[in-house]
């Protein structure tokens, strides 16, 4: 890439929103990572995706950002901390969340890190920016209801799908522990 | 034709009309969310009287914007309110909006003023419910989802009102759905409903698609009416996209005006309280889709077959429910397939092209059958919710107010004159005479039939002598003033209606139709060839009115003889044909059962067959696969043990020990499968990259 | 390096979030963790498709994939922590480790 020499004095604010949300990203997903604890997992996942969602604002993607605030943080995030209740109890959180392998896992996946940043470093991405202008809701709605309509309904039909699925699979049980007892 | 259509639309703006639908919806979410604490500390008649309020209101609303469209020339009735921008993708473009032009207005003067007084009247019949503030919720709901069908300006907002009166309705049928039979007529009526809904929503989308194809896509009204001339060439299935058009639109109106073969859900749907089935089922819902085919009269014109499918299918169900009504003991049942029948007038009317004469039928209609509705559960209500009229008789005595509304709305629903429904049913008869003489014979029939099961009604229900228990009879009494006085106004318009629309024929200048010819600019190209005065066939015309009234009194004179005098014995009528007839006209042509076994089993035995299919034949793939594994195995195994040992011998063992080397990749462990996964994926980059 | 930022910068830190995640799909021994670990997954490669989107597509498809993307793992998050629940209910444990029936 055609980066100029390094110099800290031209650090302008873009750039300075840029690294705080990476960071503020990368930082949550080693929180992720390495906790000990879930729940300290699992809120780390949250600075992190909202890390991400800054990071979406200034590529211009307003809508996406919006998306995954609601979506993931709202959404996911309460699920999964609602599941760790459920499985954990609130006592045992404590040791929940313990890890295996670490050391193969390190090499396996600092090797991948290498290959990764050869092939991203290597390859020669096409440069054409996006006109900036429009508003990324207008465009993303317009597009999801015309060009990418087949999706957008086959999108909807494994939502309810997703719907009815998550209902069955937990109340089977249900209905088994009622037998049982 | 169209190009009358081409100039551009003078009209006018007004913030008020929003507030017409959006007072109902006020007094719903009212109730909805605080009803039953108003109703525990203020009582019942704080949750109804806010109720009635808000369509009253409206009504006065509607009333001050019908003067002020009287107050403009023809050609500017319209008025507009636009609320705000609603869903605007690509050329589509749908706005929270409403338009009142001259039909709009008829059928919001019937909305909002019959509706208003059932409201009132339901106060006096509710006066026994618990949860008479969900009731009311719902009431008023319906309401804002009807006037958004008749105000909406275009087909989006029409739809939103289409499905929100379907949802209001399956709430209010299945209102004591503590009783499964109540619960299970709401699903029926609902499910029934998706199946004409999604006709409907087909031809919304085909309507705009070819539109769309011309650069002219949209779903206002008033530029459909100017554009649709565009798609007049245009080809589909061998028919032009117009027909194919209209016809889904004609299922969609099928399924919510309860036409054959969607209308086994309006007499199930007599489950609901009975102000309900005045409202929803007689005067209001049901009529949406003869409105819904006015209002796209200029579609309609384009596609004269579907015009013919309309006009047969509501022939057809006229005299189908008509028949079925003759041998019904059920007061509400009768009532429903009357409806039905009276439906099945209208689609007559605005399938030949007359469309203001179907509207017309709708509107005296809706007084006549609100007031037989509204009568029907007065007597209910004081029979203690008993509705078999074998058990009733003798009724006027103790039920004056009742009796003597309930009779006018009977003549009025029999044609005869002056009063109502004589107007409107000629009307129709005429134009449908002048279409095909054979339609207008199925008509003339269904007409002497209904006034003779209507008379069969009255006879049984207020004559003779009372066959109710001794303990019923004793509690006998007149209903409240909240039941009887919307009766007594109901009455009077079933009485005065019919004169809005006096055909010239009888010297009359019919101004129901001038008044709605702004949106009906081609219906004289349709059935009407009279419309500008009956010059020619004056005569024809006389004689077939003569021959309807003196038809509808031969059917009251029989009815008279038979279950007023009884010197006919109706066992000994039933008994034609070996009894066949009857039983099989009192089990509704058994279509209820057919539907049954065809449909609804019909499609849970293809779960049960998809469900089979799945265990025995793809199942049995996946074993028969599993089984020529093992039977190429164990010739494999043969061959090495007889054909080639010795060396291969070793090859076998080989091959054993690699498998039994491998088979150890298969871990059940997740890691060991996500290493494997990761390893390989990254020696693809790497390879790929180095 | 430092003074502006382009579509290498985003890819790398889509590549961190995905090493990241990778490592908690690989150690984690809680159902749930795997499944966060896969959340970051998704994260990474949605930051990649919004960047290529923003230097070099000219065009809002990947914004549009990205959604999809999202709406999946809304749905696999879904699915996912339902059958946890059941295994759960049925195991008495989440540990992925413990629970190798499904094999040989």
């Amino acid at each position: 890439m055609g980066v100029g020499p390094s110099s800290m004095e031209n650090l302008s604010l873009s750039v300075l929103t840029f690294y705080a949300l990476a960071g503020t990203a990368v930082v949550g997903a080693a929180g992720v990572a390495f906790s000990r604890n879930i729940i300290y997992s699992a809120l780390s996942l949250m600075v992190s995706f909202l890390g991400v969602a800054g990071l979406y604002v200034i590529l211009g993607a307003d809508f996406i950002a919006g998306v995954q605030v609601l979506l993931y943080v709202g959404g996911v995030l309460v699920l999964t901390l609602f599941a760790v209740m459920l499985t954990q109890g609130i006592r045992d959180v404590e040791v929940s969340n313990r890890s295996v392998g670490r050391i193969p896992a390190i090499v396996i996946v600092s090797g991948t890190a290498v290959v990764m940043y050869e092939a991203v470093s290597k390859a020669g991405w096409a440069d054409k920016a996006l006109a900036m202008d429009e508003s990324s809701t207008y465009a993303v709605g317009n597009a999801l209801l015309s060009d990418y309509i087949l999706p957008f309904e086959v999108a909807s039909i494994v939502l309810l799908a997703v719907l009815v699925g998550a209902v069955v699979l937990t109340r089977k049980e249900v209905v088994a522990e009622d037998e049982s007892s | 034709m169209t190009a009358a259509h081409g100039h551009e639309i003078v009209t006018h703006t007004s913030n008020l009309l929003r507030w017409i639908p959006l007072l109902p919806l006020i007094g719903a979410a009212i109730n909805f969310l605080v009803g039953s604490r108003i109703q525990r500390k203020m009582g019942r008649g704080a949750v109804a009287g806010l109720a009635t309020a808000m369509p009253a209101m409206s009504f006065v609303l509607v009333v001050m914007s019908f003067l002020q469209l009287k107050g403009y020339p023809t050609d500017e009735r319209i008025i507009i309110d636009h609320v705000w921008k609603w869903i605007h993708i690509g050329t589509l473009n749908a706005d929270i909006a409403f338009q009142f032009d001259p039909l709009s207005a008829v059928m919001c003067l019937v909305i909002t003023g019959i509706g208003s007084l059932i409201h009132v009247y339901s106060h006096g019949y509710m006066d026994d419910e618990p949860a008479a503030w969900r009731f009311f919720a719902l009431l008023n709901l319906f309401m804002f989802a009807m006037l958004c069908l008749v105000l909406g300006d275009n087909l989006l907002m029409m739809f939103l009102g289409w499905e929100g009166v379907g949802l209001c309705s399956w709430g209010l049928i299945g209102f004591w759905f503590s009783e499964m039979a109540n619960a299970r007529a709401g699903n029926k009526a609902f499910i029934v409903n998706r199946v004409g809904d999604f006709g409907f929503t087909l031809g919304v989308f085909l309507l705009f698609w070819t539109l769309d194809s011309h650069g002219a896509g949209t779903v206002v009204f008033r530029e459909l009416a100017n554009s649709v001339h565009l798609i007049a060439n245009d080809q589909l299935w061998g028919t032009t996209v117009a027909t194919v058009v209209t016809l889904f639109l004609f299922v969609g109106a099928t399924g919510k005006s309860a036409q054959i073969p969607l209308y086994v859900w309006l007499p199930d749907a007599m489950a609901g309280p009975t102000p309900v089935s005045a409202l929803i089922h007689a005067a209001t819902m049901v009529t949406a889709g003869v409105y819904m085919i006015a209002r796209m009269n200029f579609l309609f014109d384009m596609a004269p077959f579907t015009g013919q499918v309309i006009t047969t299918i509501g022939a057809l169900t006229a005299f189908f429910a008509a028949t079925i009504g003759l041998a019904q003991n059920d007061i509400k049942k009768v009532l429903a397939y009357s409806t039905v029948s009276q439906l099945g007038y209208m689609f007559i009317g605005v399938g030949v092209g007359a469309y203001a004469a179907g509207v017309f039928h709708l509107v005296t209609h809706a007084f006549f059958k609100a007031c037989l509705f509204l009568g029907s559960g007065s007597i209910i209500h004081a029979m203690h919710h008993e509705q078999d009229m074998r058990n009733m008789g003798g009724l006027k005595n103790y039920m004056p107010r009742t009796y003597w509304t309930f009779l006018i709305a009977t003549i009025a629903i029999a044609g005869i004159p002056p009063l109502a429904g004589f107007f409107s049913k000629d009307e129709i008869l005429w134009k449908a005479f002048n279409y095909n003489p054979a339609i207008w014979a199925v008509g003339f029939a269904a007409a002497g039939m209904t006034a003779f099961y209507m008379f069969r009604l009255v006879f049984m229900t207020f004559f003779g002598e009372c066959r109710a228990d001794h303990h019923t009879v004793e509690h006998l009494h007149e209903s409240s003033g909240f039941m009887t006085w919307p009766l007594v106004i109901l009455a009077v318009g079933s009485v005065f209606a019919g004169f809005l629309g006096v055909p010239a024929a009888l010297g009359g200048s019919n101004m129901f139709e001038q008044w709605l010819e702004p949106v009906m600019a081609h219906s004289a190209h349709g059935g009407g060839h009279d419309v500008h005065g009956g010059h020619h066939n004056l005569t024809l015309e006389y004689g077939l009115m003569a021959g309807s009234v003196l038809f509808a009194m031969c059917g009251i004179f029989l009815a008279h003889l038979m279950y007023n005098r009884k010197s006919i014995n109706p066992d000994g009528i039933a008994q034609i044909a070996g009894g066949r007839l009857h039983t099989l006209i009192y089990n509704k042509y058994y279509i209820d059962e057919i539907y049954q076994v065809v449909w609804v089993d019909g499609s849970l035995g293809l779960a049960k067959m998809l469900s089979w299919f799945d265990k025995n034949v793809v199942d049995g793939i996946v074993n028969g696969a599993a089984s020529v594994t093992k039977l190429v195995s164990f010739i494999n195994g043969r061959i090495d043990l007889h054909v080639v040992d010795g060396l291969v011998n070793k090859t076998a063992s080989l091959v054993h020990g690699v498998g039994g080397a491998v088979r150890r990749i298969q871990t059940g462990s997740i890691n060991a499968y996500l290493y494997v996964i990761v390893i390989v994926v990254t020696a693809v980059l790497f390879a790929r990259t180095w | 390096m430092f003074e502006s930022v382009g579509l290498h910068h985003y890819l790398v830190v889509g590549l961190i979030l995905f090493c990241f995640g990778l490592f908690c799909v690989l150690t984690r021994r809680n159902a749930i963790g795997v499944l966060m670990g896969v959340e970051l997954i998704l994260n990474a490669a949605n930051i990649n498709f919004i960047a290529f989107s923003r230097y070099s597509a000219g065009s809002y498809d990947g914004h549009v994939f990205s959604i999809f993307v999202i709406m999946l793992a809304a749905a696999e998050a879904a699915i996912g922590l339902a059958i946890v629940l059941s295994i759960y209910r049925r195991a008495k444990s989440i540990d992925v480790n413990e629970l190798q029936g499904l094999h040989w």
